[in-house]
């Protein structure tokens, strides 16, 4: 677990994916997450077109650091968590700034995890990390390949430990990601302790 | 072949906006590389072209010209797009707008035409059909010509429905379609105050004076000095406490122009001209 975390904090930004049963692992990093938090955090979680905002609120509310829906070019900046916006998807632009579209959706989803992972192993390669975590379609696994195939570390949450075990199946099943975790271990990870 | 599609280089993708400029005259060197990067691909996945291939057949090729022209310039797009937004346009920019003698709108990058129908319902629930106008434009004639149809697939139309129930009008969306089989016309009483025609955000300026204008999702494509530009023409098409409305997730950033455009509604991204 030492070398995970080595490479973990050395990633700029950190993309964290995920659908149905994704939202409570994920909720747990955020608000656990210090309020002096060095890297960045972009999260890509399906969800409904026209629920606005609630997703912000419950982490903002909840959190040491700043967390916001992502606007269009907004600068990427340290110490802060972005979520992707619901029906649009999330581009990445190789200034670091955040592009939005709103083309077709991938796997029936916008934001589709793909698609950013894709465009993160572009313009971050190496320099990033992603986790992808529980859902019930296969959105995430082929930009989690890329990631891993530029250089990035990836990480999946067990399907044992997954509520909805579809999302990290199909990770694991093309070999995206370099290590499969429970979401404890992911959390402890992201908290900097190297125990599990 | 697949191979050679994965990745386009910013080298290739800078070659393939030049030749489409000196070809066809649309300048997309100010566009978000991002996106376009991903679409060019996407093409070249569908069509299973190479770098190569590609150029040939935007070179040789007219036809496929307008094809390349709607896949990159994203034409995905819903009635009633973010329902809050129409609620906000019902509650505090109607009684503005209500106001004036005429209420002349510009639907710009109208794509094939789900917004303009939609705020052509809206005035005339709202009773503002005698006196309101829309203009519909695009750069692209073939998305125009389905617009002009104004021709929608009953599954499309079933997820409008449901924007529409979350607006609050008094109507239904239906009241304003006639059905058949398994596509839904718009009644000809919404196309008489709707003029759909070309233009380029790009390259052509103000052509006329608005009360308000929408440009949703459209400047999420450019960089940010295109989108200078173009807020300057929108700027000067508006009439003094005109409204300009922007994508929920787009943001007007100079300083220039937020002096001059008074936000009326930050979560909708509604702004009022004042100076």
């Amino acid at each position: 677990m030492d070398a995970i975390l080595r490479r973990l904090n050395k990633a700029e930004v950190i993309f964290i994916g995920g659908s149905a049963g994704s939202f409570s692992p994920v909720f747990n990093i955020v608000r656990s997450l210090p309020h002096d938090f060095k890297q960045t955090l972009v999260i890509i979680i399906h969800r409904g077109k026209n629920n606005f905002s609630d997703i912000e609120n419950l982490f903002g509310n909840n959190c040491r650091i700043s967390v916001s829906e992502i606007t269009d070019k907004d600068k990427i900046a340290a110490g802060k968590v972005y979520i992707a916006p619901a029906n649009y998807h999330t581009l990445i632009e190789k200034n670091k700034t955040f592009a939005l579209d709103v083309s077709e959706p991938v796997w029936f989803s916008k934001p589709s995890i793909d698609v950013t992972f894709d465009s993160a192993a572009r313009t971050y390669g190496a320099k990033c990390a992603a986790i992808l975590f529980s859902g019930a379609n296969q959105d995430g696994a082929e930009g989690l390949l890329k990631l891993r195939g530029s250089g990035a570390l990836t990480i999946v949450q067990s399907p044992d430990d997954a509520e909805i075990t579809t999302m990290p199946q199909a990770a694991i099943d093309i070999n995206a990601g370099e290590f499969v975790l429970k979401a404890n271990q992911i959390l402890n990870l992201m908290t900097g302790n190297s125990q599990t | 072949m697949r191979g050679s599609t994965d990745e386009l280089d910013s080298i290739q993708l800078t070659e393939l906006i030049s030749l489409v400029k000196n070809l066809y005259g649309f300048d997309f060197m100010h566009y978000s590389k991002a996106s376009l990067k991903r679409r060019i691909m996407r093409i070249m996945q569908l069509k299973k072209y190479d770098f190569w291939e590609l150029k040939h057949a935007l070179i040789n090729n007219t036809a496929f010209f307008q094809e390349f022209l709607e896949e990159i310039t994203v034409n995905v797009t819903e009635m009633f797009r973010d329902p809050s937004f129409y609620r906000a346009l019902k509650t505090q920019v109607m009684p503005y707008l209500a106001t004036f003698q005429r209420i002349k709108i510009w639907s710009a990058g109208c794509s094939s035409g789900e917004e303009p129908y939609s705020l052509a319902i809206l005035m005339q629930e709202l009773g503002y059909k005698n006196k309101s106008f829309i203009y519909a434009t695009d750069i692209n004639t073939e998305v125009l010509q389905h617009a002009k149809k104004g021709i929608y697939s009953l599954r499309n139309i079933k997820g409008y429905a449901e924007n529409y129930n979350q607006v609050g009008l008094p109507g239904t969306l239906t009241d304003h379609f006639t059905i058949m089989y398994d596509a839904a016309t718009v009644h000809s009483e919404l196309k008489k105050n709707t003029l759909f025609s070309v233009h380029n955000l790009i390259s052509d300026g103000a052509f006329n004076e608005f009360q308000m204008i929408c440009c949703r999702n459209v400047f999420i494509y450019f960089e940010s000095e295109l989108q200078e530009r173009v807020l300057d023409v929108f700027y000067n098409s508006l009439c003094n406490l005109g409204f300009l409305c922007l994508g929920s997730k787009e943001t007007i950033r100079s300083d220039y122009y937020k002096k001059r455009l008074k936000v009326v509604n930050s979560r909708e991204n509604i702004y009022q001209k004042v100076g």
